[in-house]
């Protein structure tokens, strides 16, 4: 007897695509991802949905319009897992960078018409509209981790995702530390890994695209960081990116830029 | 139970008849709106690479090489050949796996009447698989010089942060070689394709120089007479914001709607195209002036054998540069960048102040440059449209789309065609 195939779903709100191209990105693995569950709603990759409810809703992207908060509601009610995937999903995104400033005042050096659009004045993550079972971090998200969490969700584990600094897998790589030996500044150590410590491999400190590990100790890493140099303004734009809605990281922004 | 009704219909497009005439169309895009011209002021130019790159996950080289092609220009910085060398084969592996994307999984499906590229496998496995095969080929260089394929870390305002040895890009001769054999078989099968009749009077436009087929550096220029420096962009050009979409619509002054992307630089630039790609395209007869929009399939896949080409006599010639980036000055200025994303033109403009702080900043995307001609394509495709039944209608405007855009930020699997008789 053959299991009914699992239904996924793919859905965006604000954000760049890039989460949800990941999963096109698995040359290798697609089609037989394909033949495992049934792709019911990706319309990234086909105009052919299948209506709800899902087994597995894929979430990428923020909240940021009136639109976009109502249609989360009834994405989460057609879900039996909802997960959420990259920065954007998990903490609002670059784009929310505007829940810091005056969003009039932004929406109005880009358009011309501000009142045509539907902006909320703050880019938020899925969970503050509704419960979410599973986030995965990343800006962009991780291949790897993607289809493990997709293969242990559709099969009832809990996804094989760490939560330890980026610290750790650099150090599994044998990469030479380069906040130590060659005095870049580096995040690694207050950000979740997953990326695979890709910045320190290429000669550049981390730039805290996964967002902050549980316990990150900004605090401590910040007098380091500026016993390298770094300005208190350079520290504050660190934080300043990609998950700057993190409170860990937003904390960690303020504090810094009190000081320049 | 009705399952979201509402999801339905993000994108849509209206067809307009008064008295039987196809008289208006409208394609409504709405992507909810991000800001980031206005939150890139008050940041360092050299955080722009990284953070405009954010503005798409499908073609993340694009916004990195625009941003530091203009930053670089504020700041009077010259890289020199290597670097620029790396650039080109980090771009060519950008075209190469976007391309077949766009052809294998996307486009290609829709003249054989699938709703994807997986569906399309079930019949025709092989070409899918060595689409993806070509496609992960791409995605090889942009990791070894980039070391993840969306949101690259590597590039910096002044060239890399490491550059690859000869060792990291020497193994990835062998599949680009298979790419490029396979990629003219596969431009072979899609000649043989039935492309929709349709011939456009297109003001085609593409960044143009003597050395290379349109990618990075040179002048723009058109069809049409048009040419001019990077630096006199907005004279040229103007963007308007129109109530039904959040994208905005690009124009030449004076002028109206044109086209970028592969179909512009295919006619523009035929005569720059690789030994290989250029063998290809008489092999299966394919000459300028081209200007139906379906045989942009043809054009884009011309270009993942040029790209290829490319990627192939760099990597062969390579040696690590002694610096994999040049000193980098702050000083106030404005600085203008072009270089041709896989879907098109892409212009960035940044004004810095003398500690390099971004005080404006423009960008202007392939997708509102090609709206105004994607509109146009369906405006004369409608009274064919208006005949055809209802799903008919809509997978034809689709495709008529996907020609041009085939991603979802730009939303080109809409559900909700309207025709209306006034």
């Amino acid at each position: 007897m053959t299991r009914r195939r699992a239904k996924l779903a793919v859905w965006k709100f604000a954000s760049c695509d890039g989460c949800q191209l990941t999963l096109l990105d698995c040359e290798d693995e697609l089609l037989a991802l394909a033949e495992t569950v049934n792709i019911a709603f990706f319309l990234e990759a086909s105009s052919e949905t299948v209506k709800g409810p899902y087994d597995l809703s894929l979430v990428e992207g923020s909240i940021a319009t009136h639109h976009d908060a109502e249609r989360i509601q009834e994405i989460r009610r057609a879900s039996r897992i909802l997960v959420t995937i990259g920065a954007c999903a998990t903490a609002g995104g670059v784009q929310a960078l505007r829940n810091f400033r005056d969003a009039g005042e932004l929406s109005r050096m880009v358009y011309a018409r501000p009142e045509y659009l539907d902006a909320l004045s703050t880019s938020t993550p899925i969970a503050a509209h509704v419960p979410v079972d599973f986030e995965l971090h990343g800006c962009p998200i991780d291949k790897r981790q993607l289809l493990e969490t997709i293969a242990a969700l559709v099969s009832g584990r809990p996804p094989p995702v760490p939560n330890v600094p980026v610290c750790v897998e650099c150090k599994s790589h044998r990469n030479v530390c380069v906040l130590v030996a060659h005095g870049t500044p580096c995040l690694g150590p207050v950000t979740r890994s997953g990326c695979g410590a890709l910045c320190p491999a290429f000669h550049r400190g981390c730039y805290g695209c996964f967002g902050p590990v549980t316990g990150a100790r900004t605090a401590t890493l910040e007098p380091v960081l500026l016993k390298l140099g770094t300005a208190p303004r350079d520290i504050e734009r660190l934080y300043s990116t990609f998950t700057v809605g993190e409170p860990a990281f937003r904390e960690a922004a303020e504090r810094a830029g009190k000081k320049g | 139970m009705d399952y979201l009704a509402r999801v339905e219909g993000e994108t849509s497009l209206t067809i307009r008849f008064r008295k039987n005439q196809p008289a208006n169309v409208e394609l409504r895009i709405f992507e909810p709106p991000r800001f980031f011209e206005g939150f890139l002021r008050g940041r360092s130019c050299v955080e722009a690479p990284d953070i405009t790159s954010r503005i798409c996950g499908i073609c993340p080289v694009a916004y990195q090489m625009s941003a530091c092609a203009a930053v670089e220009d504020a700041l009077g910085v010259e890289v020199g050949p290597e670097i620029d060398a790396l650039r080109r084969l980090m771009y060519a592996g950008e075209w190469i796996e976007s391309h077949a994307l766009h052809v294998f999984l996307l486009h290609a499906p829709d003249f054989l009447g699938y709703p994807s590229g997986l569906a399309m496998a079930k019949d025709h496995p092989d070409p899918v698989r060595a689409g993806l095969r070509i496609k992960k080929a791409g995605n090889s260089i942009v990791r070894a010089l980039g070391g993840r394929e969306i949101h690259p870390i590597n590039v910096k305002v002044g060239g890399f942060h490491r550059a690859p040895s000869r060792r990291e890009l020497g193994e990835l001769l062998p599949e680009l070689e298979w790419s490029r054999e396979h990629a003219r078989k596969s431009l072979e099968w899609m000649a043989g394709f039935s492309f929709p009749v349709l011939d456009r009077d297109y003001e085609l436009v593409a960044l143009t120089g003597d050395d290379y087929y349109p990618l990075m550096g040179g002048r723009i220029a058109s069809n049409k007479g048009l040419d001019l420096a990077v630096s006199e962009y907005d004279s040229f050009f103007v963007e308007e914001q129109v109530e039904r979409s959040t994208a905005l619509h690009s124009t030449i002054r004076g002028r109206g709607a044109y086209l970028c992307g592969a179909l512009a630089r295919i006619n523009l630039g035929i005569d720059r195209l690789s030994p290989a790609a250029a063998e290809a395209a008489r092999a299966i007869g394919f000459s300028v002036p081209c200007k139906n929009p379906f045989k942009s399939l043809l054009a884009r896949m011309l270009e993942i054998i040029h790209s290829l080409d490319t990627a192939l006599s760099i990597i062969s010639a390579y040696v690590p540069p002694r610096a994999a980036s040049v000193p980098v000055t702050m000083r106030a200025g404005t600085g203008y960048g072009a270089t041709e994303a896989p879907r098109g033109l892409l212009y960035h403009r940044y004004q810095v102040s003398d500690d390099g702080t971004i005080e404006h900043s423009k960008i202007v995307p392939p997708t509102s440059q090609n709206q105004k001609s994607i509109e146009d394509d369906l405006l004369e495709l409608a009274p064919r449209l208006a005949r055809m039944p209802h799903s008919e209608a809509t997978a034809l405007a689709e495709h008529t789309v996907r020609n041009h855009d085939p991603c979802i930020s730009c939303s080109t699997h809409f559900l909700k065609l309207d025709v209306l008789h006034e």
